[in-house]
């Protein structure tokens, strides 16, 4: 496509380009600039090299952190995706209350009681809002051929609902790298620190323990994961899929 | 409006007045103060509320942000610095949280107000004013002291199995697995980390004595450390364990109490704030429930809060800080803030005629210099206080981490440099 | 277009539908539970919490921990319950659900149908953002708001909204009209639509279902927001949730449930609103009407 046609889109990308250059690269740079200081209460230039990644990886809690956040991230994600997809689908069923039901499953996203809940609930909708999307033609048709609902929904509907998949996969993966509040409210990260998360180590470090050059390195820690699962699966899903599918 | 006439109405005002704030000629006027707490519960309210009647009855404004949380409270005061709005006043804890600031250049020096009104000859104990002084200048200013050194005990647990009130930990030992059999929890402890490291430290202290845990927190000296005595400080608080519940990870200290006010456990190991859920249940001091300093030797663990005052560009508001730090240090002041707060007096001469039986016990310990105790965090920063209770925490949740082991890794924190 | 729902023909009740119905109706009730639990305890009294099992109904039912969560309850020295933050929540969430989901759906409608080279390069670069947790990006943030001029101010905490749900409403939004018919766009661009006409007049009729999932996200995210809101909206603008916090979380002191679980019902009210009546919207068939239409 010639360039000036795109001149608008530019425009209209814009906040977000200088929103992800300005505050999301520049933070990922400023912590790792702040990492290599022994910055405690406040951030100090104080320059101590890779002192405070030496000491994270020296730490059990963290080991025990990373761990744990690799059983809820498999737990969180898988029940979020079932249950929110198994409910979306029987909302779908033009039953009575539907309105009644859909706020009864997102409520407890209102008042964060329980981290499968909430997460299944927001699928929930993710993926309503995906099956409203879908043609009423394409029920049609497969009503006259005859296949079975459940068929249809799991090999049909499901992959047309791909996009929505993806979304609901990104929504959770982020909420997991990040949670804390849950774990905070719920156990304390104990007995002991047995149910910690990087994300509460970072906030410990941040606030309780006064010791920002820690946190910010354990921050960069989990960024640099997070970029080496993400970033192949982003790359595959927003580039060669799109480059394939233009050819 | 002229200098004399000024000064003329700032003397008539004070007469009328209720307090007579002596010392601060400065006052008058009409001053407005954003302070920065964490006092957010019943009778922190009532505390907080002293500080701020006071204040207005000065004919100033208070501006109240309360945060709960101290994580929160403070971390909203860094913040608030950095970002160039800090308030006028705001809470810490009697520790070495604020030393960055100070080392920054962010806080307000305090010194003229403070030698004006001579704190260092009123200040008690003088522990205190090690806390605040840096370089020979005042930055913050001591309002209350809690002693963490309280064993809390519901005697008719003690009455119902025919056991005297233990006096110390070896004594408590002793009883337990009496009170066990009889179907009690013995001994009621959170599963919080600063609760399990909190009672640690009691435990600690009693057994070894305040001049060895000193050379421990505050020298690092691992002679000390080695010479035999906190291996059996280790060995008690295992001891001690075994006579917990299952106890849910994260439960709080209060609803820990509140197991000790209804009979199911004997004994809590908390700080004085404890004190207000005892009164709170209607039970009554020595009567009801008994505490205990326990050990022989006995302390009073200086604990407590503090409030700073952040710079601003504004000039105006350091005749304001000045003021307030002023008021808090007062006597009339102090005395009402603490009746309120059940915490003890930053100074001896202050009207202490409201305290019960508890309180009175720590007011009596406290004139005694050699019973005053400094907690860890008067000399380490939070990351290794953190550091070191996450050990302490470990130690009593995982029975296979042995003795050996945590000694191993508790000096591994005091040689870390934390 | 039709408001009426056209979807899979309802059937007569069929074991099977008895069944499905079952089945939601015990989802329902374990997502209820502790709903339950907080209604009815905010309807004892003290020593009737202390006493009884969390799941009995109250013997005496008793209501003063309703008005006085809402404005009696103490946060420190004020005593005004939850009252003066509500409208400071409202005045947070309003402009920042509408700044950030009308930015995000602009961003999504230009990624998904105006690609240009190196557009994304940029999203992923925004994606990032999703995966930072907030306490990194606070000090840079606060350095970032004060040279602008606009710290602990009503745009101030506007803009850290508008930023921290950029990654995953661009997301939400990019992915929804890569699902679209893509003919649908080539028709539009024949008839010589542009990129502001196109989007208004054939992309924003169609996004009526994606338009409200991200509502929902952000007026939960943002209501129930305490981090941000406590740092960046300045002390009169406190949120709710930070009065919430005070009534709540006791750390020394006497803990009251009844007024705690009030409170916390009260808060929760709103996004249970915006729920509620969001289903208005949740109709099938729309990018199929407009299709034919």
């Amino acid at each position: 496509m010639p360039l000036f046609r795109n001149i608008a889109s530019m425009i209209a990308l814009l906040p977000m380009i200088v929103i992800s250059l300005t505050v999301f690269v520049g933070c990922i740079i400023y912590s790792f600039v702040y990492s290599l200081t022994n910055s405690k209460l406040v951030p100090v230039m104080n320059y101590v090299g890779f002192d405070q990644y030496e000491r994270l990886f020296k730490q059990r809690k963290w080991d025990v952190a990373v761990e744990n956040i690799f059983i809820y991230g498999f737990v969180f994600t898988i029940g979020c995706l079932v249950i929110g997809f198994l409910l979306a689908v029987l909302i779908d069923q033009k039953i009575r209350g539907e309105s009644l039901f859909r706020t009864i499953f997102l409520y407890p996203y209102a008042v964060c009681i329980a981290a499968v809940w909430q997460g299944a609930g927001f699928v929930m909708v993710l993926m309503l809002a995906g099956l409203r999307g879908i043609d009423e033609d394409i029920w049609k048709s497969l009503s006259i051929e005859g296949v079975a609902k459940w068929k249809s929904y799991l090999f049909v509907i499901l992959p047309m609902l791909r996009p929505m998949v993806v979304t609901a996969i990104v929504l959770i993966a982020a909420g997991v790298v990040k949670v804390y509040d849950l774990i905070l409210a719920l156990t304390s990260g104990g007995p002991g620190y047995a149910t910690t998360t990087p994300a509460m180590y970072v906030m410990e470090n941040f606030f309780s323990r006064a010791n920002l050059g820690q946190a910010f390195a354990a921050s960069i820690i989990m960024f640099i994961s997070v970029v080496c699962i993400l970033a192949p699966w982003a790359f595959y899903e927003f580039y060669l899929r799109n480059k394939y599918a233009a050819n | 409006m002229g200098g004399k006439m000024k000064k003329f109405f700032s003397i008539l005002l004070t007469l009328f007045l209720p307090i007579s704030f002596t010392n601060v000629s400065k006052a008058a006027g009409h001053m407005e103060a954003e302070v920065i707490h964490w006092w957010t519960s019943g009778g922190e309210q009532a505390a907080i509320s002293q500080f701020a009647e006071a204040w207005q009855e000065m004919g100033n404004t208070w501006i109240d942000t309360a945060i709960t949380g101290g994580d929160n409270a403070r971390g909203t005061t860094v913040n608030r610095i950095i970002g160039g709005n800090p308030p006028t006043a705001a809470q810490f804890n009697i520790s070495k949280q604020f030393v960055d600031l100070v080392e920054q250049g962010l806080l307000q020096s305090l010194e003229e107000v403070a030698s004006a009104e001579g704190w260092r000859d009123f200040i008690y104990p003088p522990e205190l004013i090690e806390t605040c002084e840096f370089e020979g200048e005042f930055y913050c200013v001591p309002v209350n002291i809690h002693s963490w050194q309280w064993m809390w005990i519901n005697n008719d647990v003690y009455k119902q199995v025919g056991l005297p009130v233990p006096q110390t930990f070896e004594e408590f030992l002793a009883g337990a697995p009496k009170i066990q059999e009889a179907g009690i929890i013995p001994l009621a402890l959170g599963g919080q980390g600063w609760q399990e490291s909190g009672m640690f430290d009691v435990v600690a202290s009693s057994i070894m004595g305040f001049p060895l845990m000193r050379s421990v927190y505050r020298d690092k000296d691992i002679d000390a450390f080695r010479d035999g005595r906190f291996e059996s400080v280790l060995n008690t608080y295992r001891e001690l364990n075994q006579f917990t519940d299952e106890g849910s990870p994260g439960r709080l200290w209060n609803d820990t109490t509140a197991m000790v006010i209804e009979g199911k456990a004997a004994m809590q190991v908390m700080g004085d704030w404890a004190r207000g859920e005892f009164a709170v249940a209607g039970m009554e001091a020595m009567k009801d429930y008994s505490c205990v300093i326990p050990g022989k030797e006995k302390y009073v663990a200086l604990g407590g809060d503090v409030f700073v005052f952040p710079k601003n560009d504004d000039p105006k508001v350091k005749d304001t800080q000045l003021a307030m730090a002023s008021m808090m240090v007062n006597p009339t002041v102090q005395a009402k803030f603490n009746n309120a707060k059940g915490s003890l007096p930053m100074r001896l001469d202050v009207d202490t005629s409201a305290a019960d039986a508890c309180m009175q016990m720590g007011l009596d310990l406290i004139q005694n210099p050699d019973a005053i105790m400094r907690e860890s965090d008067d000399w380490n920063t939070p990351a290794f206080t953190a550091a070191w209770g996450d050990i302490i925490s470990e130690f009593r949740n995982d029975p296979n981490y042995t003795v050996a082991q945590a000694m191993d890794d508790l000096e591994g924190v005091l040689t870390s440099g934390l | 277009m039709s408001v009426i729902p056209s979807g899979p023909r309802p059937k007569h009740l069929t074991i099977g539908r008895i069944g499905m119905y079952c089945f939601i109706l015990v989802c329902a009730i374990f997502f209820l539970m502790p709903l339950y639990v907080m209604v009815i305890t905010s309807l004892k009294d003290m020593d009737e919490i202390r006493a009884a099992n969390i799941l009995n109904l109250p013997k005496e039912l008793s209501f003063y921990s309703w008005p006085k969560a809402w404005s009696q309850a103490c946060t420190g020295f004020v005593c005004e319950g939850l009252k003066p933050g509500f409208f400071n929540s409202i005045k947070i969430t309003v402009p920042s659900v509408i700044v950030s989901v009308g930015l995000s759906a602009i961003n999504g409608y230009a990624l998904a149908f105006w690609r240009f080279k190196g557009a994304y390069f940029f999203f992923g670069l925004c994606m990032f953002g999703a995966f930072i947790p907030y306490q990194v990006m606070v000090y840079p943030l606060l350095k970032i708001e004060d040279a602008l001029g606009i710290y602990s101010t009503l745009p101030g905490i506007i803009l850290v909204h508008t930023i921290f749900g950029m990654p995953i409403l661009t997301l939400i939004f990019r992915n929804f009209y890569a699902s679209l018919p893509i003919d649908l766009f080539k028709a539009a661009r024949i008839d010589g639509g542009n990129f502001v006409k196109i989007f208004f007049y054939v992309i924003i009729p169609m996004s009526t279902p994606i338009t409200i999932v991200a509502v929902i996200l952000q007026v939960t995210g943002i209501w129930n927001d305490f981090l941000l809101g406590l740092v960046f909206a300045g002390r009169d603008n406190q949120p709710m949730t930070v009065q919430l916090n005070n009534i709540v979380q006791v750390d020394y002191g006497v803990a009251e449930y009844n007024v705690d679980m009030s409170a916390t019902i009260l808060t929760s009210l709103v996004p249970l609103f915006v729920y509620f009546i969001s289903g208005r919207w949740f109709v099938r068939g729309i990018a199929a009407g407009a299709i034919k239409g």
